[in-house]
C-alpha cells in the first residue's frame, strides 16, 4: 500500500534515516546485479532518444511522403518551432497552473494525513491511490461531464452570473482544471511522505516560540516538507507538460492544444511528419530537463538522486 | 489559553481535515460518475444522461458486450502482469548493487535510473516509436503486444529501483550485523534477514508497477499498433461514443483494487500483531 508514498520516500529519505553508505566492494557481484536492468534501460531508454535525434535531423525525399533520408537538417527544429511555439508557451503555462493548484489542494490533504488522521490515516491514503484504478481516460471523461454545459457546475455558476461565456469545456480553464485532477496524487504522496517523517513535537516546540499558526506553518512546517514539495512539484510538472488527453478530451479544437498534441498529430495524422515530430519532442525534452535542473539546483539537495 | 486563542486552536485544528475531506471528495468525484453513467440508458453516447429506462442493469448484465472491449481488458492484465514481473526482478537487483555496492559508474547508473521517470511520457513514447519503426522494424519486429511490454518494463524498472531503494536505505544494518555475528552465512543472512525486511518493499514496487501499466495510455498509444488496452479501448472509442460497459469494467476494477488493498492491509496487520 504504501508503494507510492515510497516515491515521494526516497527522494528525501536519505536525509533523515542516515542511510549507510554502501561497504562492499563492486567486484563482479555488483555489476553482475547490474547488467540485464541496464542493459534494458540502454536498448528501450538511450537508443530509443539516439534513433529519436537522428529522426529529428532527417529530411524527406521530395515526392515520396513519409519517406526520409539520413541528414543533418537542423531546420527542422526551426520549422517545429516556429510553428508550434504558441503550444510550447501553453504547456508550460497550463502544467505551471496545474502545479500551482495542486499543490494548493495537496498539502493540507498531506498535512492532515500526517498530523490530523490518527487511526484513519490508512484508509485516507487508500483514497488517494483508489481513482488511479478506474482508468485515467475514464475520470477526464468524467470531467468532461461534469462540466459540460448541462453539467452542474456549469449550471451553478450560470445561475450565479459570474461565469463569463457560458462554457468550461473547450476552454483553457478545463485542460488546466483537467491536468491538476489527474496529477493531483502525485503532489499529495511526496509531501505526505515528508511531512510523515517530519517529528511532531518540533512542529509544537514552532508553535511554543511563534504562538501563531500562520509563522509556525511557515517558519517550522513548511521547511521540513521541502524535500517532499519538490518532488511533488516535479512529478506533477512534468507530465503535465507533456501530456495531451486533457487538451484533447477538454479543450478546444485549436486555441488549447499543446505541445503534446502537436507531437501526437505529426506523428499520426500528418504523411511525412516524423522528423517535426521528433524535433518537438526533443525540444520538449531539453526545456523540461533545463528547467528541472534550474529549479533542483535553486531549491534541492543531491538527494533527489 | 484564552478562550479565543481556544476557538482559534480549535478551528485550525479542524480547518485541514476539513479541507482534506473536500479534497478527497473532489478526487472521487469522477468515479462516482463513471459509476453512475454505467446505469445509464443512453442512446448514442454516454455523455449525457438519458431520464427514460435509466437506471437500468443491462450494461452489468452483459459486460463483453461491445466487440473488443473485454479482448482489450486481458491484453493490458497480461502486459501488466509480464511487465511488472521482469521490471519487478530487474528493478530489485538494480536498487541492491546502488545502495549495497560501491563501484565505479554508480553514480551514472543512479543517473540513468532517475532520467527516466524525469523524461515526459510523450518523449519516452516518440523515441520507442521511431526506434521500433526504423530501428527494428527491419529486423521484422512489427508494433504490437510484445512493444508494449517492453516500453512498459522500462518506464516501470525505475519506479521499482525508486521505491525498493527507499527500503533498502532505511534498513537498520544492525540486523544483518546480528544475524552474522550469530554465524550466518551471507547467504543465509540474506535469504533469511535481508530478504523478508526488504520484501514489503518488492510487493509495493509490484503493485505500483502493474497499476502505472495498467493505466498507461500515452506510451502504449505510441507503441501499440494495431493491438488495443483498456486505455486505448476508451479513448478510440471516445469519439465514436464510449459503451457504457466500459465504465462497468473501469468501475469494478476500481472495487477490486481497494479490495485486494484492504485484505493486504488486514493480513499485514495481523501477521505484525503477534509478535
Amino acid at each position: 500500500m504504501s508503494a507510492l508514498a515510497h516515491i515521494g520516500g526516497s527522494p528525501s529519505g536519505t536525509s533523515t534515516t542516515a542511510a549507510p553508505e554502501p561497504t562492499k566492494r563492486g567486484g563482479m557481484a555488483a555489476y553482475l546485479l547490474l547488467l540485464p536492468g541496464l542493459i534494458w534501460l540502454l536498448v528501450f531508454f538511450v537508443a530509443p532518444l539516439v534513433q529519436l535525434a537522428t529522426v529529428s535531423l532527417q529530411s524527406q525525399f521530395p515526392g515520396y511522403p513519409g519517406y526520409y533520408y539520413r541528414n543533418v537538417d537542423f531546420g527542422n527544429y526551426g520549422r517545429a518551432i516556429v510553428e508550434y511555439w504558441p503550444h510550447f508557451v501553453r504547456s508550460l503555462l497550463f502544467a505551471g497552473l496545474a502545479t500551482f493548484f495542486a499543490f494548493v489542494l495537496a498539502y493540507p490533504l498531506a498535512y492532515a494525513m500526517a498530523f490530523k488522521a490518527g487511526k484513519w490515516r490508512g484508509v485516507m491514503m487508500i483514497c488517494v491511490i483508489a481513482p488511479f484504478f478506474t482508468s485515467f481516460i475514464l475520470r477526464t471523461i468524467a470531467w468532461r461531464q461534469i462540466l459540460s454545459d448541462e453539467g452542474p457546475v456549469v449550471s451553478v455558476l450560470n445561475f450565479l452570473h459570474v461565469l463569463p461565456g457560458g462554457h468550461i469545456t473547450e476552454t483553457w480553464v478545463a485542460v488546466v482544471a483537467g491536468l491538476t485532477y489527474n496529477f493531483l496524487p502525485f503532489m499529495v504522496l511526496p509531501i505526505y511522505a515528508s511531512l510523515e517523517r517530519a517529528d511532531p513535537k518540533i512542529i509544537e516546540a514552532g508553535g511554543d516560540l511563534y504562538a501563531n499558526g500562520f509563522t509556525t506553518f511557515r517558519t517550522v512546517t513548511l521547511p521540513m516538507s521541502m524535500p517532499g514539495v519538490l518532488a511533488g512539484t516535479l512529478l506533477t510538472f512534468i507530465p503535465a507538460a507533456g501530456d495531451y488527453v486533457n487538451a484533447e478530451l477538454l479543450g478546444s479544437d485549436i486555441s488549447t492544444k499543446m505541445v503534446g498534441n502537436g507531437i501526437e498529430s505529426q506523428f499520426f495524422k500528418v504523411l511525412g511528419g516524423y522528423p517535426i515530430a521528433a524535433a518537438l519532442s526533443f525540444t520538449l525534452m531539453a526545456v523540461i530537463l533545463a528547467l528541472v535542473f534550474l529549479y533542483v539546483r535553486r531549491y534541492g539537495t543531491e538527494e533527489l538522486l | 489559553m484564552s478562550t479565543g486563542q481556544r476557538l482559534k486552536f480549535w478551528f485550525a485544528e479542524r480547518f485541514a481535515m476539513i479541507v482534506a475531506l473536500l479534497v478527497l471528495f473532489y478526487l472521487f468525484l469522477p468515479v462516482l460518475y463513471t459509476f453512475v453513467f454505467s446505469f445509464n440508458n443512453y442512446k448514442k453516447s454516454n455523455i449525457s444522461w438519458n431520464p427514460e429506462g435509466s437506471p437500468t442493469l443491462e450494461h452489468w448484465q452483459n459486460p463483453c458486450g461491445p466487440p473488443g472491449l473485454c479482448e482489450s481488458l486481458g491484453t493490458s492484465i497480461k502486459v501488466g502482469g509480464i511487465a511488472t514481473l521482469v521490471a519487478t526482478v530487474l528493478g530489485t537487483m538494480l536498487a541492491f548493487a546502488l545502495v549495497r555496492h560501491r563501484f565505479k559508474g554508480r553514480g551514472a547508473g543512479n543517473i540513468l535510473v532517475f532520467i527516466p521517470m524525469a523524461t515526459p511520457e510523450i518523449v519516452l513514447g516518440a523515441s520507442l516509436l521511431t526506434l521500433f519503426v526504423q530501428g527494428f522494424g527491419q529486423y521484422g519486429l512489427k508494433l504490437g503486444f510484445w512493444t508494449i511490454v517492453f516500453a512498459h518494463i522500462m518506464f516501470c524498472i525505475s519506479f521499482v529501483v525508486v521505491t525498493v531503494k527507499a527500503r533498502l536505505q532505511s534498513l537498520d544494518p544492525r540486523l544483518e550485523e546480528a544475524a552474522q555475528d550469530l554465524y550466518a552465512g551471507p547467504g543465509s543472512t540474506f535469504w533469511r534477514v535481508t530478504f523478508p525486511l526488504v520484501l514489503p518493499g518488492i510487493v509495493s514496487a509490484a503493485l505500483l508497477s502493474f497499476s502505472l501499466s495498467f493505466d498507461d495510455f500515452i506510451i502504449t498509444n505510441f507503441v501499440s499498433g494495431d493491438t488495443s488496452t483498456f486505455p486505448k479501448f476508451v479513448y478510440v472509442s471516445y469519439l465514436r461514443g464510449i459503451p457504457a460497459q466500459a465504465n462497468v469494467i473501469g468501475f469494478s476494477m476500481f472495487v477490486i483494487a481497494v479490495l485486494l488493498v484492504v485484505v493486504g492491509q488486514v493480513i499485514g496487520s495481523r501477521r505484525r500483531s503477534p509478535a
